[in-house]
């Protein structure tokens, strides 16, 4: 149950808040933290909780309630270290991008409402073991994201908000697609990861698998932003208002490569096979387009936006790998993106255009913006050298991990990868440098703006401190996740896929 | 040993968070003091009898990978340490008065990573130090905030960065075939690690692409020609103090890796590939010291002359990995040589770029040749002891560069006689090239508007003072450092 608290309160949250009277509506932001205050303490103390002794169940705090028996449906949720990582990953970015919002003043109500729908549903999804209620979980993030970006969005927001919500869409239409020929394919006549990934109850022919893996994983890799379907996540990103952004960027991305390694290469380890290579070849290119197009951008949102998509790249090239190293790497990168991505996000929309009111590199160097904000060149400053994976900071550690995997089963990729490594850094740094610290002489004028917020600071430093302790104590994370890996479920992938 | 890293990181954050942008200086003193003092008493406490890796800790860090806290000192560390602990402070020092606190922050937190580089015997320990050292580098660089200091920042760290990529992939092969990060586990494996890489890897050319892979990192750090273009933009545009802690200190982080990384894991690549490596260390040595003889900028000058005297260091270590038995004096000579040019040569060099610096104060930023003549009448202290610094870098017998230089040749010779041969014409041309400074800009007639051109104040001669001091100390009885790393 302690797991079904965390969507339980974000979805209490929002229906508190839509009670709220029209004279009560600032009370709303207040109501949405302590919501998403709730749901990271409750995921908090699952994962302190969670026993990751050799002997332990691999998942826990399993619910298990019959919910339309004759299709073979149950609200059945439970978690592993993976699920487990991620989970906290969504509080604390939702805490952060309550923090971000708090200067909120557009009908804050409705805001709050449908950020909370968003939190309750990502965390839903990351605890669903029966496919039907991770498909409703999944739903539920997808329409709330197109109002937020239509209502409160900034530059092109009807327009990045549909192409968001046609890219969701169709991937969504194909993963139902995949689901439920995958349930009448099984023969199983049932929902349930456990059963369907069991190859004693349920079995998918090889034939089935090479069209079925496809058709689920490119549908749950579109919100992965894997290339060239990724072209829907910087315009999105950029027409997002921040705390969206944050959202997007942070966590729901990663429902998209969640989804696909817990159920598409979980149930399809022979297709998984077949189509293994291929899908490394446009990870790679995800890799190595997404920073050579960050490198070429002049609007800051947008750099850090194609670069989700090079550092996605790196998820489902980890994912590509199948091997312990490869497949930790890359639940940890999910992690560790989600952090880093939210804090650039963060800085860039809430910090610098709710102030500024630009986004473009050049008009905002020459504000002096080191001087004027030095909170926000900090900040920025921590992340980008997080971004740019140096040591200390969560980035290293699983891209690290990644690289590794990827020497052991896909060496040829490696150098690619590398050279998206080296791009990364060369555009993150001339963000940065561009932006903050321009070469040549200071302003003449010095701008004046309001000072970085109490809510804006202490957001940033959740954020900050998470990666950093990520990167300085990654086994707390590591090992859990390691441990997940090797579980009956998840341990066909890397003995069948790979034979 | 982990004390050591943490008094100046503690040092930096004090500084940083401190109110005061006086006191900056006096706590950045402080905690380099407590540096020089901790490693003093660290190299007295070394046990030169049982030699070998000493004050060692080891903790797991992340286990799933095998990589673990682990620190520790040999001669060959300490004497390392030793140079940081001198050359940092004389560094912030020679910076005056007017350096800002984010500086002061900046250079602790530089010395904090250095400090970890050469303390570290596991692989991803040493790479997280020496990335880190990357930062403050890359900001200390760019101090002016010109274009052209930009970009010389830049492209440092992303030659230097794509440099640890390569050393990263290289080590994340061998970890894979040898199952550790441990420098120490893997030096004994030394000859099999080879074999090993070839198994894992069903190749038997693995072993050599891996040996690449932390060649090229550690060429571009020391740097070897051709992978030095980042160099002298990076020497000429920081300011003068930054230089003196990039050459003096960041260089041997290469050096020391091809000692601590490089020899020990590949001895057989090593002696296979000696003659090319050889060559490449006699590029660097000649092809540095003629494009310093072509320069007009004292700081390029000394930038490319800082190439060519770590050319000797790899000359030395490769002629004694190209005869891996017999010749042991040789072999000794050759490898105290490597050691104490290390040391003198960051000194040496360190010392020069800081007379750059109070050139610059008092030029205004002017630093060609051309622009000066005759200061000796104006400043002869100046010209006095900038000229036995340069007498130093030149080899002159009594001061400490004389003794590295000698023994590496000596050694070499013996071992691979033609690569001595070649490498002496780098001599030749860098004593062509210093005497022509000292020609150039301290005899001959006073130009009119250096008339005034001030001597050394008290406080700037204090500054360089222990330096020259040791010049001539460690020229006349180098045994005390040799004696560090050479077991009883």
């Amino acid at each position: 149950m302690i797991l079904n608290a965390t969507f339980l309160s974000a979805f209490a949250g929002a229906a508190l808040i839509l009670l709220l009277p029209e004279r009560r509506a600032p009370l709303a932001k207040w109501i949405a933290l302590l919501a998403a205050l709730i749901g990271l303490g409750f995921a908090k103390t699952a994962f302190l909780i969670y026993d990751n002794s050799p002997a332990a169940p691999h998942f826990q705090f399993l619910t298990r309630i019959p919910w339309i028996p004759r299709l073979g449906i149950s609200f059945s949720t439970g978690a592993d270290g993976i699920s487990l990582v991620m989970l906290l990953l969504a509080g604390i970015i939702a805490v952060a991008g309550v923090l971000f919002s708090w200067n909120v003043t557009h009908r804050p109500r409705a805001f709050f409402a449908f950020y909370l729908v968003i939190i309750g549903g990502v965390y839903g999804v990351f605890q669903s073991l029966d496919l039907f209620l991770l498909f409703v979980f999944y739903e539920i993030v997808i329409i709330p994201k197109y109002f937020l970006i239509a209502a409160w969005g900034s530059t092109n927001r009807e327009y990045g908000a549909m192409k968001l919500t046609l890219y969701s869409a169709v991937g969504s239409a194909l993963v139902l697609l995949a689901l439920i020929a995958t349930c009448a394919a099984s023969g199983a006549h049932s929902f349930d990861l456990f059963t369907l990934a069991d190859p004693s109850k349920s079995h998918f022919a090889p034939a089935f698998q090479s069209w079925a893996f496809p058709v689920m994983f490119i549908g749950f890799a579109v919100l992965a932003g894997l290339w060239p379907l990724h072209t829907w996540a910087p315009t999105g990103h950029v027409a997002a208002p921040t705390a969206v952004s944050m959202l997007l960027a942070g966590v729901v991305m990663k429902l998209g490569s969640y989804s696909a390694l817990r159920v598409a290469m979980t149930l399809f380890p022979q297709g998984l096979e077949q189509w293994r290579t291929v899908l490394a070849v446009l990870a790679t290119a995800g890799i190595v387009f997404g920073a050579l197009v960050a490198l070429a951008q002049k609007d800051l949102k947008f750099t850090v936006g194609y670069s989700s998509v090079a550092h996605m790249g790196f998820v489902l090239l980890g994912l590509m790998t199948l091997n312990l190293a490869g497949l930790g790497g890359s639940v940890l990168q999910m992690f560790s993106h989600g952090i880093i991505g939210g804090l650039l996000f963060a800085v860039v929309g809430r910090m610098l255009y709710d102030r500024t009111h630009t986004r473009d590199i050049a008009e905002l160097g020459t504000m002096g913006l080191a001087k004027a904000l030095p909170f926000a060149a900090l900040t920025f400053t921590v992340a980008s050298v997080a971004s740019m994976g140096l040591p200390g900071f969560s980035g290293f550690i699983a891209e690290f991990t990644i690289l590794k995997g990827s020497w052991i089963s896909l060496p040829f990729f490696l150098v690619p990868a590398g050279l998206g490594i080296v791009i990364t850094v060369a555009f993150t740094l001339r963000a940065l440098q561009r932006t903050f610290y321009p070469s040549g002489e200071s302003p003449a004028h010095a701008h004046v703006f309001d000072p970085i917020s109490f809510p804006e600071k202490l957001g940033a430093l959740l954020l900050m401190a998470a990666t950093l302790a990520v990167g300085l104590f990654p086994s707390t994370l590591m090992d859990p996740i390691l441990r997940s890996l090797q579980s009956p479920l998840m341990h066909r992938l890397l003995t069948e896929a790979t034979k | 040993m982990t004390l050591l890293t943490l008094i100046p990181f503690v040092g930096a954050l004090l500084v940083a968070l401190l109110p005061w942008h006086r006191a900056a200086r006096a706590v950045g003193l402080a905690s380099m003091a407590g540096v020089l003092g901790l490693t003093i008493s660290l190299a007295l406490g070394y046990d030169r009898v049982a030699g070998g890796i000493q004050f060692r800790e080891q903790h797991a860090w992340i286990p799933s990978l095998g990589v673990d806290y682990f620190v520790g000192a040999d001669g060959m560390s300490l004497m390392l340490l030793l140079l940081v602990a001198i050359i940092t402070p004389f560094a912030m020092l020679t910076a005056g008065p007017g350096i800002s606190k984010l500086q002061v922050a900046l250079i602790l937190l530089l010395e904090t990573a250095i400090i970890g580089t050469f303390t570290a015997l596991n692989f991803i320990h040493w790479f997280v130090f020496y990335e880190l050292s990357l930062v403050p580098a890359f900001l200390l660089i760019r101090w002016s905030g010109t274009k052209a200091s930009t970009a010389a920042a830049l492209r440092f760290f992303i030659y230097t960065l794509l440099g640890g990529l390569a050393m990263l992939v290289g080590f994340l092969g061998i970890q894979i075939a040898a199952g550790t990060f441990d420098l120490i586990r893997l030096g004994e494996m030394g000859a099999s690690l080879d074999g090993k890489l070839a198994a894992a890897f069903g190749s038997p050319s693995a072993g050599l692409l891996v040996f690449c892979c932390i060649f090229l990192g550690l060429a571009v750090k020391v740097p070897v020609v051709p992978f030095h273009t980042w160099l002298p933009d990076a020497y000429s545009e920081a300011p003068s103090s930054v230089t003196m802690l990039l050459t003096g200190l960041m260089s041997k982080m290469g050096v020391y890796g091809f000692l601590r990384l490089l020899v020990p894991l590949f001895p057989q690549r090593m002696q296979e590939l000696a003659t090319p490596l050889l060559w490449l260390a006699l590029a660097t040595i000649v092809f540095s010291a003629f494009t310093a003889l072509a320069q007009t900028d004292l700081k390029r000058i000394f930038a490319y002359s800082s190439v060519n005297h770590l050319g000797y260091c790899l000359l030395g270590i490769f002629a004694v990995a190209a005869v891996p038995a017999g010749a042991p004096v040789a072999r000794a000579a050759a490898t105290n040589g490597v050691l104490l040019q290390v040391f003198n040569h960051g000194l040496t060099a360190a010392t020069l770029f800081a007379f750059v610096g109070f050139l610059e104060r008092r030029s205004g930023g002017l630093r060609g040749i051309a622009d000066f003549g005759g200061l000796r009448a104006a400043a002869p202290v100046f010209a006095g002891l900038m000229g036995i610094a340069m007498f130093s870098s030149l080899g002159l017998p009594g001061l400490n560069g004389f003794v590295g230089e000698f023994l590496i040749f000596s050694g070499t010779f013996k071992l691979v006689w033609w690569s001595a041969a070649l490498a002496a014409i780098g001599l030749f041309v860098t004593a062509v090239f210093l005497l022509n400074i000292i020609q150039k800009v301290f005899t001959g007639p006073l130009p009119e508007r250096w008339s005034k051109f001030p001597d050394l104040t008290s406080a700037e001669i204090l500054t360089v003072a222990p330096a020259i001091a040791l010049m001539f100390v460690l020229g006349i009885c180098p045994q005390v450092l040799i004696a560090l790393f050479n077991t009883k």
